[in-house]
């Protein structure tokens, strides 16, 4: 027999395009060309395979959410709490272990480490000055940044900012520009020149100067808000740019942007900017990533149910009692969570029913749950049981 | 009588109407006190014998039966003024805000109330939560600022906390309150968010208090006799009080002011009565000082009602005592001692098969050890056999239909379970074995599941009653089925510490057995089959550990791997690895490699794992018990001891380790002036200091792994203790390392050491010295020993350590908890789909492919590159 060509094992694989998954057919395809199957191996091989996918589904009642959550929870105790990790060769901070996760898990506003990994267009992805460039060109920079001294005169009421002129120079920040801003924000200046701002202010006291030259030297010159360093490193043969802090929306903005790979670790904003699917696939990415780093083995399909429930509703949602928790339509089962007393309170006001189709429901009536073998509600018929054999 | 078991479909909240309450009261409360000077309940007292009974003995005045029996019955109070609910200050606050004061319509357009009523009904109709549309009603209708009913100007509504209501400066009385939500018609309360059918906005405002059932505050009898009342009697007392002197003022036609002031007091005491945690209300206190636990502090948190009587809940039939291993036990049982077996009971139906057996249990008594403790009549009544004068009668009257409670016996199946019960693998069933002595036993491999050692762990043991149950647990909860995680695809439950060095010491290339010793082996593990085919050499025979291993191996079993010994060179010689690190399995037989942790330790096992995966739980089981049987007796053979002199190095090791120290030492230094002088250069994105820090503590770093890399040369693979580290058995490089050559940089919050005095962490060094030594490197090896300073620093270290696990251990716990309480309704229905208990779709196939992770490869649901391999192979 003759080994088939790949035409042949195609159409062969085609005929379960519907049964298998994609990574499968791609496996066997692969596999069945390397090894010069014949039409009858591969038919042996695909009936193998077929069996053990069948064998592999999961068991309907099955109580995947508890086995998800165990999953994650358990190995929660393996990990580190440090916050602090110096990611690679220690140039960035990054969060990572229990902390990370309980941040994604918490959908919290704002992760403590916001950080993105920019990947270029492939025009310039080799070339290490455009990188440097572009990265240049998305960290803010604020009045603070080239500012080198202040001096408050209570005097005449006075600020003075020293600059950096040096420093103004290396990231092609005019005088000029820095004026505009601050006219754009509404403050005047009165007297500059290259190298030191002059601001007049009305107030006589030192604590009114003081926050005003703090919110003056807040102002932001250039770069994208949000963006605090960009760094430039070669990884896999072009060039990357990592950056402290981010800002999607703007970052996306940007030309030689490889938008496709571009990446964030703020979920909350990847939602807003990329949509709720996009969201749910950076929860299991920053899960899975997280966990990797710790040397700890979690099933994605575990991971994937967990950034499913957090984002069924077309939002992200937390878990716990703001989240999920806090949403559940059964009374009984948030009383059973947090804030026990109100909800029961609201539950009279409302009215409200409570049909007991979940598992806290039906422990707290004494009742099976309705998972795993409880859900099968088919009862074997027998027969009247014979008088008691001689 | 035992009532039939009713299934509870659903439950419905409400709030009790004032009629309601009278309706379900069997007496109007009015004496503050409870017992006369004979002990008797007074009538109309808050002990009324119609509420229902506490004493034993007696019978309920109401309903006639029992302590236990009777459930217990309301009473009532009458207010003489109505007072508001505490729990619903806030939400009547609101109402006022949105109502008129004249018609107590909602301040809103009919339109607009039609508009909301629809938003409802919509949101009802999709399941979504209510609370924003109503939420949204109450914001804009506080806005008007006329009643578009009635053209009555409003006044804002202030809260003055906790309970009280002014609107343009005066007090609102909760009379006032009462009337004005009484006004309010049915369709407007529903957009108030009021369910009026079963909650009308004036029952929030009290005329009349259910007093719960004496069953629900049970009064105490102190040992000298003396009755000590429930919190809750002591603050309906009060109550009573206050609202009798109320009323008598009121009769009386006291003054004003005395009327508002007990009126004051009574809206109090209602408050610390449903809620004694109110912020801004002083807590009712006992005389002693504590503070009442009244209804809300009943209900709430962990210790609360829900969470410690309603979702958690007490068992029968359950045992607790310290664990021990016995590496003689299969993996399946677990050893009971004789004293808990002889206590523990299994309910058995009497049959005509098993009623002789039964007949002699019954007959051998509560204290013989195989016997019986109870027998349940036909009729349901349950006879102690430790109060039978003579059992021979009882067991006479044995016949079908009967229930014999007798001891737990060999073979019963039991859960098993250890605390934290962090995964569902730590419960299992396990076959009992009853033993003597007082622990619980239990086979080593099934330790990493329960995380146990057995440093004075303890365990619970609890006994199944139903056919059912039993059924279910060993189908679904025996340990043999719960090898493989469902969190990771693979095997949770394998061979520690002596089973591997054991196993590789018996397969290590060099092993060779006489015919006499494989035969004591084979002997040990109760094996008895054929002799592998023996080597000649100098016209003597002998057998190789491979071979011995072998023999246990199934015979068709194929598979290769790199063992954990595996250097992972840049160019893998394969089956002519060095260190005879390649495993190869060919036809059942062991070709090359060494048996370690990644054979079949816990969480690594690979031959374990094609094991049960292609064999079988049965067969992983008994490949478990025999692999780790021969393991021990291996190590017995060969013997083998781990002690601190593995951690000798001789003198021209310690000198190159002390080279490696200096050198590391002076290139800090070196680094430290180069800081000084300002040549240092800064790393991208860091400043100066940052860049010295780092610099300093990877040189420092390095420099102990340098040195643990020569103590490892000099210790090799014959030491023991690198043996265990190295195939994975026991302990880490790292840990010798520290215990022979150097312990290594200690760091606070992932720091050298820093904190301290001004300018330097001790006074024992100069201000500004940043130093090695100054900040904490310990240069000493443990067994060498520290100098104060170093051990300080090592203190430090170690407290971090300390506080890190006991930080994590509560964040980790609440998270789970968390994500158990968000996913726990989540289930695969029939039609594979994902969803929640209320039948919404999480997902369309369970994590895409709808496979059950612990039945994939490590995730993937086919291994095909096997399959393919596999059906190649058959070819030749």
């Amino acid at each position: 027999m003759k080994a088939l060509t790949e035409k042949e094992v195609e159409k062969m694989l085609m005929e379960h395009a519907d049964s298998l998954p994609d990574v499968i057919l791609e496996d066997l395809k692969r596999e069945a060309l390397a090894a010069g199957l014949t039409a009858k191996e591969l038919e042996t091989v695909l009936g193998d395979v077929l069996k053990r996918t069948e064998y592999a589904q999961v068991e309907p009642g099955e109580a995947v959410g508890v086995v998800a959550a165990q999953s994650l929870g358990e190995p929660g105790t393996q990990m580190t709490m440090r916050t602090f990790h110096y990611a690679g060769a220690a140039e960035m901070n990054v969060t990572l272990g229990l902390p990370r996760i309980m941040e994604i898990v918490d959908a919290r506003k704002q992760p403590s480490t916001p950080m993105m990994t920019i990947y270029l267009e492939e025009d310039i992805r080799e070339d290490r000055e455009k990188a440097k460039e572009i990265g240049n060109m998305i960290s803010a920079i604020s009045l603070s940044d080239i500012v080198e001294k202040t001096e408050t005169n209570l005097l005449d009421s006075s600020i003075t900012f020293r600059l950096d002129t040096k420093l103004m120079k290396s990231r092609g920040i005019k005088i000029e520009d820095v004026i505009t801003r601050l006219n754009k924000s509404k403050i005047e200046v009165p007297d500059y020149s290259e190298s030191r701002i002059v601001l007049k202010s009305k107030t006589q006291e030192l604590r009114e100067l003081r926050k005003l030259a703090t919110k003056v030297l807040g102002t932001h010159l250039a770069g994208i808000k949000g963006i605090e360093r960009a760094l430039v490193k070669r990884e896999k043969g072009e060039y990357v740019i990592f950056t402290e802090g981010s800002n999607l929306k703007e970052v996306f903005k940007i030309k030689g942007v490889d938008k496709r790979r571009t990446k964030c670790n703020d979920i909350l904003e990847i939602e807003k900017v990329l949509g709720i699917e996009a969201a749910r696939r950076a929860i299991i990415m920053e899960i899975l990533d997280t966990l990797n780093e710790q040397g700890l083995r979690v099933d994605v399909r575990h991971i994937m149910l967990i950034a499913s429930a957090m984002t069924v509703s077309g939002t992200v949602r937390s878990i716990g009692r703001h989240g999920i928790s806090g949403d559940k339509a059964s009374v009984l089962d948030r009383a059973a969570f947090e804030i026990t007393v109100d909800n029961l309170l609201m539950a009279g006001v409302k009215g409200e029913y409570e049909e007991l189709d979940g598992v806290v429901k039906n422990v707290i009536v004494g009742q099976p749950v309705r998972l795993g073998t409880g859900v099968v509600e088919l009862t074997m018929k027998m027969d009247k049981p014979k008088e008691a054999a001689k | 009588m035992i009532a039939t078991p009713r299934k509870i479909s659903a439950l419905k909240f409400g709030l009790l109407s004032p009629d309601h309450i009278r309706k379900i009261s069997e007496a109007r409360i009015v004496t503050a006190d409870t017992y006369d000077e004979d002990g008797y309940p007074f009538d109309g007292g808050l002990m009324d014998p119609k509420l229902g009974v506490v004493d034993p003995g007696l019978k309920c005045k109401t309903c006639g039966s029992r302590v236990g029996d009777c459930p217990g019955h309301f009473g009532h109070i009458e207010f003489a003024r109505p007072v508001i609910h505490i729990g619903y200050a806030k939400l009547i606050h609101k109402v006022l805000r949105s109502i008129c004061r004249s018609c107590s319509r909602v301040t809103l357009s009919d339109e607009t109330i039609e508009m909301y009523k629809e938003r409802i009904k919509r949101a009802k109709k999709m399941g979504q939560n209510l609370d924003a549309v109503i939420e949204d009603v109450f914001r804009t209708a506080r806005a008007a600022k006329k009643c578009p009913h009635c053209g009555e100007e409003r006044f804002d509504i202030k809260f003055d906390k906790p309970s009280g209501y002014i609107e343009d400066g005066n007090r609102l009385s909760p009379t006032d309150v009462r009337e004005r939500l009484e006004k309010i018609p049915d369709s407007d309360a529903e957009v108030l968010g009021f369910d009026p059918e079963v909650s009308r906005p004036e029952w929030m405002v009290l005329t009349v208090l259910p007093v719960p059932p004496v069953t629900a505050r049970p009064s105490i009898t102190l040992e000298s006799g003396e009755r000590s009342e429930d919190d809750i009697t002591h603050k309906l007392v009060d109550i009573i009080r206050i609202n009798q002197r109320l009323s008598e003022n009121i009769e009386a036609g006291a003054p004003h002011l005395i009327i508002e002031d007990l009126w004051e007091l009574l809206q109090y005491h209602v408050t610390t009565y449903f809620n004694n945690e109110v912020a801004g209300v002083p807590p009712a206190r006992h005389r002693s000082g504590r503070p009442l636990k009244t209804l809300t502090q009943r209900l709430k948190g962990k210790e609360g009602r829900f969470r410690s009587n309603l979702s958690g809940k007490r068992v029968n039939f359950s045992a607790r005592t310290v664990i021990s291993p016995d590496p003689n036990l299969d993996i399946n049982e677990v050893g009971v001692p004789e004293e808990i077996a002889r206590e523990m009971t299994v309910a058995v139906k009497v049959n005509p098969r098993n009623i002789e057996y039964l007949r002699r249990l019954v007959l051998r008594g509560p204290d013989n050890y195989p016997g019986a403790n109870y027998v349940e009549r036909a009729d349901g009544r349950r006879i102690s056999l430790s109060r039978v004068p003579d059992l021979t009668e009882v067991a006479e009257k044995i016949e079908p239909g009967w229930v014999v409670h007798r001891h737990l016996r060999d073979g019963d199946v039991v859960l098993f379970n250890r605390q934290p019960s962090l995964h569902r693998m730590s419960i299992m069933a396990h076959e009992v074995k009853v033993l003597p002595y007082k622990t619980f036993r239990l086979n080593l491999c099934v330790c990493p599941p329960y995380n146990a050692d057995f440093d004075g762990d303890e365990m619970n043991l609890h006994v199944i009653q139903g056919e059912e149950a039993i059924a279910e647990a060993k189908v679904l909860m025996r340990v043999q089925e719960q090898i493989l995680s469902p969190r990771f695809g693979g095997p949770i439950i394998g061979g520690i510490h002596d089973h591997i060095t054991g196993a590789y010491l018996l397969t290590k290339k060099d092993a060779r057995f006489t015919k006499e010793e494989v035969s004591r082996i084979f002997y040990a593990v109760g094996y008895t089959g054929d002799f592998p085919k023996p080597t000649v050499e100098d016209g003597v025979e002998y057998y190789t550990g491979k071979q011995i291993f072998s023999v246990f191996l199934p015979k068709d079993l194929n598979l290769s791997y790199k063992a954990k010994i595996c250097k992972k060179c840049e160019e893998c010689e394969e089956e002519r690895c060095p260190d005879d690190a390649f495993v190869v399995i060919k036809g059942g037989e062991l070709v090359s490699g060494v048996i370690d942790e990644r054979a079949f330790g816990a969480f690594a096992g690979e031959l374990l794992d094609r094991i049960v995966k292609d064999y079988g739980t049965d067969e992983a089981r008994r490949f478990l018990n025999t692999l780790t049987r021969l393991a021990l007796f291996a190590i017995m053979k060969f013997g083998f001891s781990t002690g601190i002199d593995d951690e000798d190095l001789p003198s021209d090791a310690k000198e190159r380790i002390d080279e490696i120290l200096d050198s590391a030492e002076e290139k800090v230094s070196e680094l430290i002036e180069a800081y000084e002088s300002g040549i240092l250069e800064p790393l991208p994105g860091r400043t100066l200091e940052e860049t010295l820090e780092m610099r300093i503590m990877q040189t420092l770093s390095e420099a102990r792994d340098k040195t643990g890399a020569v103590a490892g040369e000099y210790l090799g693979m014959k030491n023991s203790a690198v043996m265990m580290a190295k195939i994975g058995a026991r302990g880490s490089m790292l840990n010798l390392t520290q215990m022979a050559a150097c312990v290594g940089q200690q760091a606070v919050r992932g720091e050298r050491i820093s904190r301290g005095y001004v300018g330097r962490t001790l006074p024992h060094f100069k201000r500004g010295d940043i130093g090695p030594k100054a900040k904490g490197f310990v240069r000493t090896s443990y067994k060498k020993g520290q100098d104060p300073l170093e051990y300080f620093f090592h203190a430090m270290g170690g407290r971090e350590g300390l506080v890190d696990t006991a930080v994590r251990t509560s964040q980790s716990g609440y998270m789970q908890r968390r994500l158990i309480n968000a996913l726990q309704d989540l289930k695969v229905e029939y039609d594979n789909t994902v969803r929640g208990a209320d039948g919404r779709i999480v997902d369309i196939r369970y994590g895409g492919d709808g496979a059950d992770p612990s039945r994939t490869d490590w995730g993937n649901i086919v291994n095909v590159k096997k399959i393919v391999d596999k059906v190649v192979r058959n070819r030749a």
